[in-house]
């Protein structure tokens, strides 16, 4: 069984004349332990396809499936509900709150789970550890390097064990050698781990860590690729 | 639980990082509270004094001058009561326990090369228990001397210090303009009535010796009566009205020609004037607690404008719509209650001042302030709803792209 199942899926913004279709017609499954990137020129969809993935946004037509769950017919708090559940974001701002620690960051969706703070403190720093920087808990956003505070993201975003991790350009705002660490993070967590990976991305270099390319044009998938099973790079 | 403590610490980390415009936010709320505390403390300390001044006047007192009333201090002139009207008074109606004559004169009192205008009173003394008043030295008069209308007095406080330089009167010559008398006893000191007027600024004597001596006639102006139960009031009341009505021909109530005054009347009246400005200032008041709540609102959703992307990111990792208005709720709560629990603060200390410059009573309900702290909590829950809401409602999506 597929995980998410994407199906006929249009998304119009805007009204009368002004109307783009953001999305016009995508189909899409993406099977348990995955791991995609989807890729196309600005505009082309892959951002909003993310989005509805996410169930931050809902299609204006067509079914979207997460878990078996359609999710079109979800009111606003249910899907926040969804979303709180089973899928974890990462985004190309890092998106960490400035005035809190990396480990308080990594803690916080815990927070709103409920958790207990000794076992979130726990599972936090389990989490940093995932990603390398065990060491850096106590550290503000601003006094770790961008990598860093994508990693931190990271391991805020995998700190729930979601069954989906989305990525909105995660190495965006990354210089290469820093992307390429953050490709063989999330590469190596789909691999240890089997985590279910979509991320968005327009660097062929960043999508090449990925199995399955999905490329996106005006609103539409363009081509499926199958990316051939490859020497995984050593990491320096 | 552990959610409204989540909320708690958060909220105290966000006010306390931008302390600067939390303590200007909470100015408002400061204010009103104060404000509100403050009149409402001096308001019932001003009750509690015209309250301590009636009961200082003699329990259960009625007082009947000559005249028709015309307004609370204005009365038309006409004939006064003589001695013989007190003997029917005293024969006709129940339940009174004392009936004294009131007889005023001013006189310019003189005592070794000393002189002070003051205030003659003419009575007997059954006044002083009417009047509830009691002596610090010396004795009452004796029925002999109120018989004859011996020259004998009793002096007040302020006379025993204007005259006698504080030293001990009793037994001394004191002249009263052309005549003297001899001071048997001196009155307990009862300070200044609400209205600002000196109690201790008199001389007692027997009223025969007033009328002789200082006002030239047998005319007594007014008789102060004491009930001698308070339920016993209305009863004495309706006997008192029959016999005066015999004893001045009055035939209808339009040509009723004296006032009886009970306490009671005294007391509403007074606390009637203190209740109404009361209300009056702490409604005003309660107009700058509201200025503060819009204050708190304002600076709310000002505050949600600018952590648009914070609520998203919160919103993106699950927080749900609730966790996000607990939040800016929270927040807005806290902001009231600091305002308030100092301006509960400053509201007790203005009290203090304003009682002790206004020379009432220093009244703090402990309601009141309790009452104040939380309803300015309940403000900024009040308040900051439609912020908390618009912050609640954003889209994830729309917030992180801010």
């Amino acid at each position: 069984m597929s995980l998410l199942s994407l199906r006929d899926v249009t998304r119009v913004y805007g009204l009368g004349g002004a109307q783009v279709n953001a999305l016009d017609g995508i189909a899409l499954d993406v099977e348990l332990g995955a791991f995609v990137s989807l890729m196309g020129p600005s505009g082309s969809g892959k951002s909003t396809a993310l989005n509805v993935l996410g169930c931050l946004d809902v299609p204006t037509d067509g079914s979207y499936r997460f878990r078996g769950i359609e999710v079109t017919t979800l009111d606003r708090r249910a899907r926040a509900r969804l979303r709180r559940a089973w899928i974890g974001f990462v985004f190309q701002g890092f998106n960490l709150l400035d005035r809190s620690s990396a480990l308080e960051n990594v803690e916080l969706p815990l927070v709103y789970r409920g958790i207990a703070p000794a076992e979130r403190r726990r599972r936090a720093r389990e989490a940093l550890d995932l990603v390398g920087l065990a060491d850096r808990g106590g550290h503000l956003p601003n006094q770790l390097s961008g990598g860093q505070q994508q990693r931190v993201a990271i391991a805020r975003a995998l700190v729930t064990e979601p069954s989906l991790l989305l990525a909105d350009e995660p190495t965006g705002n990354l210089d290469t050698a820093r992307s390429h660490d953050v490709m063989q993070l999330l590469s190596r967590l789909h691999r240890e781990r089997g985590q279910t990976i979509v991320m968005v991305t327009h660097e062929p270099e960043m999508a090449a860590y990925t199995d399955r390319i999905v490329h996106f044009r005006d609103g539409r998938v363009e081509r499926d690729e199958r990316v051939p099973p490859r020497e995984v790079p050593c990491p320096a | 639980m552990s959610r409204l403590t989540n909320a708690l610490r958060l909220a105290s980390a966000e006010l306390t990082r931008n302390w600067s415009r939390t303590a200007l936010t909470s100015l408002g709320i400061l204010i009103g509270v104060a404000a509100v505390i403050a009149m409402v403390g001096i308001g019932q300390g001003a009750t509690a004094s015209v309250a301590e001044d009636v009961a200082a006047m003699g329990s259960n007192l009625l007082m009947v001058e000559a005249g028709a009333s015309r307004g609370p201090q204005s009365r038309s002139t006409a004939r006064p009561f003589t001695a013989a009207d007190l003997d029917r008074i005293r024969r006709e109606v129940a339940h009174l326990s004392a009936v004294s004559p009131q007889v005023s004169a001013s006189a310019t009192a003189a005592y070794g090369g000393i002189t002070y205008d003051t205030t003659v009173t003419g009575s007997d003394s059954g006044y002083l228990l009417a009047r509830g008043w009691s002596l610090d030295a010396g004795r009452a008069f004796t029925e002999g001397e109120e018989r004859s209308g011996a020259a004998v007095c009793l002096v007040g406080a302020t006379v025993r210090t204007e005259v006698f330089g504080g030293s001990d009167p009793v037994g001394a010559q004191l002249r009263l303009g052309k005549t003297s008398c001899t001071v048997v006893g001196l009155l307990q000191t009862k300070g200044e009535n609400t209205m600002g007027m000196d109690q201790d600024d008199l001389v007692l004597a027997p009223v025969g010796f007033v009328q002789r001596r200082l006002v030239g006639s047998t005319d007594i102006s007014s008789i102060v009566i004491s009930v001698d139960s308070e339920d016993h009031i209305d009863l004495a009341l309706a006997g008192l009205e029959l016999t005066l009505r015999d004893l001045r021909h009055v035939r209808s109530d339009d040509t009723v020609d004296y006032t009886i005054r009970d306490t009671r009347e005294m007391v509403a009246h007074m606390s009637g004037i203190t209740t109404v400005l009361t209300g009056f200032l702490s409604a005003v008041a309660g107009v700058s607690l509201l200025v503060g709540g819009i204050g708190i609102m304002n600076i709310m959703l000002v505050s949600v404008t600018e952590r648009t992307r914070e609520i998203g990111i919160r919103m993106s990792i699950g927080a749900l719509e609730e966790d996000v208005m607990l939040q800016f709720l929270t927040e807005a709560m806290v902001l009231g209650a600091v305002g308030g629990a100092a301006g509960a603060v400053l509201g007790v200390a203005l009290t203090g001042v304003g009682a002790s410059l206004l020379d009432v009573p220093f009244v703090v309900e402990p309601a009141v302030v309790v009452g104040s702290v939380a309803f300015s909590a309940l403000m900024g829950v009040g308040f900051g709803y439609l912020p908390a809401r618009r912050a609640a409602r954003l889209e994830p999506i729309d917030a992180l792209r801010s």
